[in-house]
C-alpha cells in the first residue's frame, strides 16, 4: 500500500470501457459481433491529438500499466517503472493509452466475459486471437479516442510484437514503433515451452474442457505449473543464481519432496499467486497468439518483405541475458529493417535480469528508452507548431 | 529540422575532419558510419544533404546522444564484422578515428569495401615528426593531444603511418581516390601536403575497390 503517492507516479487512475458494436473479423475466420475494451489513460491528449502513445501488454499483462487504483493497492501498474512524469514514457509530454487485449481476463471481452449471443460465459468458446486481431481492435480504440496517428506504439515481449505488427498493418498511423525484448516469430524452443504450459492446464482434472466455471472450480495446479515453467524462462541462469543460489529454506536437507530450496519456494509462490489472478482459458489463448505470430509468413515470404510496408521509425531493444527472446532475435528485426532502409535504432542492454528486465528500472535501459522518447516528443512538439 | 541544423553547426567546428568528410559525400547518398560517436556527422549529412544511413556504436552515452539527435544508431561491435549488411548496401562507409582501435583493421577495411562502394577513413598518423621525436628522444611511447593515452590503457592498439596505410592499400588492390593530410586542428597546409608522413597528424582517405 502506498502511504503517499510518489512524485513520479501518474497517481490514482481508473479504467474506462469502450463498447464496440462494429463486428471484428478475426484471422481465425470467426467474428466478434460486439466487444468491450477496457483501458486506462495517463497524461493529457494535446489539441492536435498527436502526442498519444499506445502501450501493448505482454502475456499476462493488462490495462493497468501505471499508477494506483486506490490507496489500498499494494503495487502500482505493471510498467510503472517506465510510465509517469519524468519517466521514459513521460506523462508530462505524452497521452498514454493502455488496454486489456481481447481474450484477456481483466475486463475486456474474453473467456471470462459473457457471450452476448448466448448469455453464457464465453469460456473455451471465445475465438482464438492473433496479434493482428489485437492490433485491429486497438485501432478501433484509437478511432474512438480521436487518435489518427500514435506518436509511438510501445511494447515488450508479446507487446513488442504488437508494436511491430502495428508498423506493418497501419503504416500511416504511427510515427514510431518501440519493440523491446521481442522476436519476429517464436522459435521451436519457445513454442515447446508454451506447449508444456498449455498441456499442464489442459490435463489438469479441474480443467473440464475449459468449462471449469460450470463446476465451480478452476485448473489451479495446471496454472501453477504453467506459470512456473514460464517464470523460469523469464529469468536468466545468473539471475536465479544471484537471487537464490542453492539456498535452503531451513538450512538442511529433509530428504523429501516438500519445498527445500529457496528457488522451489519462489516458483511455487509465483505460480500460486498467478493461479488466483489469471484465467486458464486466457492463458491458453495468449500463448497461442504468441505461437502464431509470424508477420513474414503472413506476407507470404521474408521479414524484409513484410517490413517494406512500414513507414515509421523503430527503436529495438534487447537484454543480453534474455534467453527467451535473445538479442539475436531482436537483431533479426533490426537487420530486416536496415535491409529495407527503414529508420531504426538498436540497443542491447547489459543486465543479468533476463527477459523480465524490460519491466525493471535498469538505469542504462531507462536512459536510452527515455532519450529516444524525448526525441519523439520533440518531433511531436515541432509538428504541432 | 531548423533546430537540428543549428545544433549541428554548434558542434561541427570541433570536428573539422567531419566537415571535410561531409564535403566528399554527395546529396542523397547512403552512409554507414562506423563508430559514429554522438551522431554529429550523420545528423549533419541528414540535415544538409538528405543523406540516409546508420551509425554503429557501442558506447551507451553515445547511443543516447544519437537517439536524442534523431540519428539511426545500432549497437554493434566493429570487431564482430559487418555480416549483417549485404554487399554494396551503402554508397559510403565512414570510419573516423577508429581504424587504430579495432582488433583487425585489415578485416574491417575489407568489410567496409564489401558493404560500401567507397570507404572514407581517418586515423592519427603515427609517422608524424612529433610522434617520431617523442619516441626517439624520450624513448617512451608517444602521448599527445591526438593520442592522449598511456601504452597500457590505450584503445589505439593498431596505430599506423600514412606509409603503412598506403602500402596496405597497394598490396590489397584498394584504390585511393582522395587523400587529405591535416594538422591537429584539421587544417590543411603546405608542409603536410608536401611530406604527409612526416607532417600530417590526421590522415583522411577516400578509397574504393
Amino acid at each position: 500500500m502506498p502511504e503517499s503517492i510518489p512524485q513520479d507516479s501518474v497517481g490514482l487512475v481508473q479504467p474506462h470501457t469502450l463498447h464496440v458494436d462494429q463486428p471484428l473479423e478475426l484471422e481465425c475466420g470467426r467474428q466478434l459481433p460486439s466487444y468491450d475494451l477496457v483501458y486506462e489513460t495517463y497524461g493529457n491528449l494535446n489539441a492536435s491529438a498527436n502526442n498519444a502513445v499506445l502501450i501493448c501488454h505482454a502475456l499476462s499483462g493488462h490495462h493497468h500499466a501505471a499508477g494506483y487504483h486506490g490507496m489500498d493497492e499494494k503495487r502500482p501498474g505493471w510498467w510503472d517503472s517506465c510510465i509517469g512524469p519524468g519517466k521514459p514514457i513521460d506523462t508530462n509530454r505524452f497521452f498514454v493509452v493502455c488496454l486489456n487485449n481481447l481474450g484477456g481476463c481483466h475486463g475486456s471481452s474474453g473467456p471470462t466475459s459473457t457471450n452476448p449471443e448466448t448469455g453464457q460465459l464465453w469460456g473455451p468458446d471465445f475465438p482464438m486471437m492473433t496479434v493482428k486481431d489485437w492490433v485491429k481492435s486497438q485501432a478501433r480504440l484509437a478511432d474512438a479516442l480521436g487518435i489518427e496517428r500514435w506518436a509511438a506504439v510501445v511494447g515488450g515481449s508479446l507487446g513488442g510484437m504488437q508494436a511491430l505488427q502495428w508498423a506493418i498493418d497501419f503504416p500511416e498511423r504511427l510515427r514510431h514503433s518501440v519493440v523491446i525484448a521481442a522476436a519476429p516469430k517464436l522459435s521451436a524452443q519457445n513454442i515447446a515451452f508454451n506447449e508444456v504450459a498449455r498441456q499442464s492446464i489442459l490435463t489438469d482434472p479441474n480443467f473440464h474442457g475449459g468449462r471449469y466455471y460450470l463446476h465451480d472450480t478452476y485448473p489451479r495446479q495446471g496454472l501453477i505449473l504453467a506459470r512456473m515453467v514460464g517464470h523460469i524462462t523469464y529469468l536468466s541462469d545468473d539471475a536465479m543464481r544471484m537471487k537464490f543460489g542453492r539456498d535452503l529454506r531451513s538450512g538442511r536437507f529433509h530428504f523429501g519432496f516438500d519445498v527445500e530450496f529457496q528457488v522451489e519456494s519462489y516458483l511455487r509462490h509465483q505460480g500460486e499467486t498467478f493461479s488466483r489472478n489469471f484465467d486458464a482459458n486466457t492463458y491458453l489463448l495468449m500463448t497461442k497468439a504468441l505461437d502464431y505470430f509470424d508477420p513474414a509468413r503472413e506476407q507470404g515470404g521474408t521479414l524484409e518483405e513484410a517490413l517494406e510496408r512500414t513507414r515509421c521509425g523503430f527503436l529495438v531493444m534487447s537484454f543480453n541475458s534474455d534467453w527467451r527472446f535473445s538479442p539475436e532475435r531482436s537483431r533479426e528485426i533490426v537487420n530486416a529493417l536496415t535491409h529495407v532502409g527503414r529508420d531504426v535504432s538498436y540497443a542491447e542492454i547489459d543486465t543479468p535480469k533476463g527477459h523480465d528486465a524490460f519491466l525493471l528500472p535498469i538505469p542504462e535501459y531507462v536512459k536510452l528508452f527515455g532519450a529516444y522518447l524525448r526525441r519523439v516528443a520533440d518531433e511531436v512538439d515541432a509538428d504541432g507548431q | 529540422m531548423a533546430n537540428d541544423a543549428q545544433r549541428i553547426r554548434e558542434w561541427m567546428p570541433e570536428r573539422n575532419d567531419l566537415s571535410l568528410i561531409s564535403d566528399w559525400i554527395p546529396r542523397n547518398a547512403t552512409v554507414l558510419d562506423l563508430g559514429c560517436g554522438d551522431g554529429a556527422l550523420l545528423a549533419h549529412l541528414k540535415a544538409s544533404k538528405g543523406v540516409r544511413g546508420y551509425g554503429l556504436e557501442i558506447d551507451q552515452d553515445n547511443l543516447a546522444a544519437c537517439f536524442e539527435n534523431g540519428v539511426n544508431v545500432i549497437e554493434q561491435d566493429l570487431d564482430n564484422g559487418l555480416d549483417n549488411f549485404q554487399n554494396d548496401r551503402f554508397d559510403y562507409v565512414v570510419m573516423t578515428q577508429a581504424l587504430q582501435a579495432v582488433l583487425r583493421p585489415d578485416r574491417i577495411l575489407a568489410e567496409m569495401l564489401r558493404v560500401g562502394r567507397e570507404a572514407i577513413i581517418t586515423f592519427p598518423n603515427f609517422g608524424h615528426w612529433r610522434v617520431r621525436s617523442y619516441l626517439a628522444f624520450k624513448g617512451r611511447m608517444p602521448v599527445s593531444s591526438a593520442l592522449p593515452y598511456e601504452w597500457y590503457d590505450t584503445p589505439n592498439i593498431h596505430l599506423c603511418t600514412v606509409h603503412d596505410f598506403e602500402t596496405h592499400c597497394r598490396k590489397n588492390d584498394i584504390r585511393i581516390i582522395q587523400r587529405e593530410v591535416v594538422n591537429r586542428d584539421h587544417r590543411s597546409s603546405t608542409l603536410p601536403r608536401l611530406l604527409p608522413n612526416l607532417f600530417g597528424e590526421i590522415a583522411i582517405y577516400r578509397v574504393t575497390r
